[in-house]
């Protein structure tokens, strides 16, 4: 095995790390403060790359245009799906507002595949993003730079608003304390509001940059990488902005690996090994690889 | 100050709370005493709007508040230090404080209530970059309260102040909150510990499962044989 195969491996671990942490950070937030496993977190991801290709082949619109409306039509549907499925189930129980994620998520891929057909589509991003660049023994794309530079800028921008601004302290109080949060006179509605439209920005923006990767678009797209989002999220500690980073770029690398690694009878398999290296993390850091060892929710 | 008029409550099939009325004046510190599942935690979390009544109206200043939502009761000036602190554990003391001032947009009396909260618990200040789940039990509450004070409450309502701490640090507690009394700020006390609610309060109502059972002057609660049997362990 060459110096160059396992860097190029590495990179598109990388790649893909991005693309699942992005999808963790929603994850996270949203858990966070409602304990709630948005599973059709994934399926914005697919309503943001539709979103793009629809802007793109039909209007013909510019590049950055596409991606600012994309963003905004994601978070729309994010903000429209915890109004309808999620707010009106506040104080049920836990697995009643799993069930209706469950039910959202098969929703949003049945209405994909209504308006735009189950057919795959292909999904062309200008040249100059996805040309190969060579620098030594490393070949990375333009696009690869953008995501890598994007999710990292992301997490340190979060991270300040978390700490830093008026809002991000009421979101960590309500996930500290919801109870207490009301009573300090913040307005939970307010903040769960921005907590999707956060996530579903992400997830949108994620979204176009998968569907760029590989060229296509399929109304299930979202579903697999927003599971491994889910995983990620929990592998680096769920509730944590940096576990959510540091879990998505473990699974997306350990993936590469166990593809690259693995004889070629065995990768199929590497979804599967990728859940076994969950269950042994969370048998050593129950709560994560960030995750506080306080124990549950007070 | 504060009117509650038959308010009734139910979880579920549980009546909870049953046609309670009770006032508050201006100035006055009022306890409500009773027995464990008495309501006592219900009717605070009714007033703060946690809860909403079945029945029943609460006016605060004249102005009925019994639809109003938690936050924007917070902002008339009722503030809730609920039963068993419930600080932020995971943010930092300073953090706990900055929330207490979360609807309070004037920078100079954050900063000047924040000074007083110091002046009157200074381990807060000594720790206040210390994460509030370091804190002892008593130093919560201490936080719980000073939390409460910056967000400038006309109406606290203290909830189980003394629940799970030493007899000494009970004391500390109780003194902070006559210096709260003498302060002038009107207060609604919960209490198990009804003996030292009744000595620090003007009056007190007394809650039998769900029900207003009695109500007087708390000098003259301590006195009565009645009283004294059910809830001050007959001393």
């Amino acid at each position: 095995m060459s110096i160059e195969y396992i860097i190029s491996q590495l990179i598109n671990g990388l790649r893909l790390g991005s693309v699942y942490a992005m999808v963790a950070i929603g994850y996270s937030i949203v858990y966070g403060i409602l304990r709630l496993i948005n599973f059709a977190h994934g399926d914005i991801l697919t309503v943001g790359a539709y979103t793009a290709l629809t802007l793109m082949v039909a209007f013909g619109y510019p590049l950055w245009l596409v991606i600012i409306l994309s963003i905004i039509i994601s978070v729309a549907m994010g903000l429209l799906i915890e109004r309808v499925a999620y707010r009106p189930l506040r104080n049920a129980r836990e697995e009643t507002t799993l069930v209706s994620s469950l039910a959202v998520s098969a929703f949003l891929q049945n209405l994909i595949t209504m308006v735009f057909s189950e057919q795959r589509k292909a999904f062309q991003l200008p040249d100059w993003l996805t040309e190969i660049h060579t620098y030594g023994i490393v070949k990375l794309s333009t696009m690869n730079i953008i995501i890598f530079a994007t999710t990292i800028f992301l997490l340190i921008f979060l991270s300040i608003i978390m700490k830093k601004t008026r809002i991000g302290m009421a979101m960590r109080a309500c996930s500290d304390n919801q109870r207490a949060a009301a009573l300090m006179g913040i307005n939970i509605n307010v903040v769960v509001a921005v907590a999707f439209m956060i996530g579903s920005a992400l997830a949108g923006l994620a979204g176009i940059m998968l569907a760029g990767e590989y060229k296509t678009v399929d109304p299930a797209m979202g579903f697999a990488p927003g599971l491994k989002a889910f995983v990620a999220a929990v592998l680096g500690g769920i509730g944590s902005l940096g576990g959510a980073v540091l879990g998505g770029f473990i699974l997306g690398i350990a993936e590469m690996a166990f593809a690259g690694l693995l004889p070629t009878s065995i990768t199929p398999y590497r979804d599967a090994m990728v859940f076994v290296l969950l269950i042994l993390v969370l048998l050593v850091k129950p709560n994560g690889i960030l995750g506080s060892d306080e124990g549950g929710r007070s | 100050m504060l009117k509650m008029q038959n308010v009734s409550f139910s979880y579920g099939a549980i009546n909870a709370v049953r046609d309670v009325s009770l006032s508050i004046e201006d100035g006055e510190m009022v306890s409500l005493i009773g027995a464990n599942g008495a309501g006592k935690t219900t009717v605070l979390g009714i007033i703060s709007g946690l809860l909403r009544p079945s029945a029943g109206d609460i006016t605060f200043g004249g102005e009925s508040i019994v639809k109003t939502p938690p936050s924007t009761i917070v902002k008339k000036g009722i503030v809730h230090v609920p039963e068993g602190r419930q600080i932020f554990a995971k943010m930092t003391i300073w953090e706990n404080l900055r929330l207490g001032g979360y609807k309070v947009t004037n920078r100079k009396l954050f900063q000047e209530r924040v000074e007083y909260a110091f002046d009157l618990f200074p381990i807060l200040k000594e720790r206040k970059n210390q994460s509030a789940g370091t804190l002892s039990g008593g130093e919560q509450q201490m936080l719980a309260i000073a939390r409460a004070l910056i967000s400038g409450p006309k109406l606290l309502l203290l909830d189980e102040p003394s629940l799970g701490l030493s007899p000494l640090i009970t004391r500390q507690v109780f003194g902070v909150i006559s210096g709260l009394k003498k302060a002038g700020i009107t207060m609604l006390l919960v209490e198990q510990n009804a003996y030292e609610a009744l000595q620090i309060s003007d009056r007190a109502y007394v809650l039998e499962t769900g029900s207003i059972a009695m109500t007087g002057k708390s000098s003259d609660f301590i006195n009565n044989e009645d009283i004294k049997k059910a809830y001050l362990g007959g001393v």
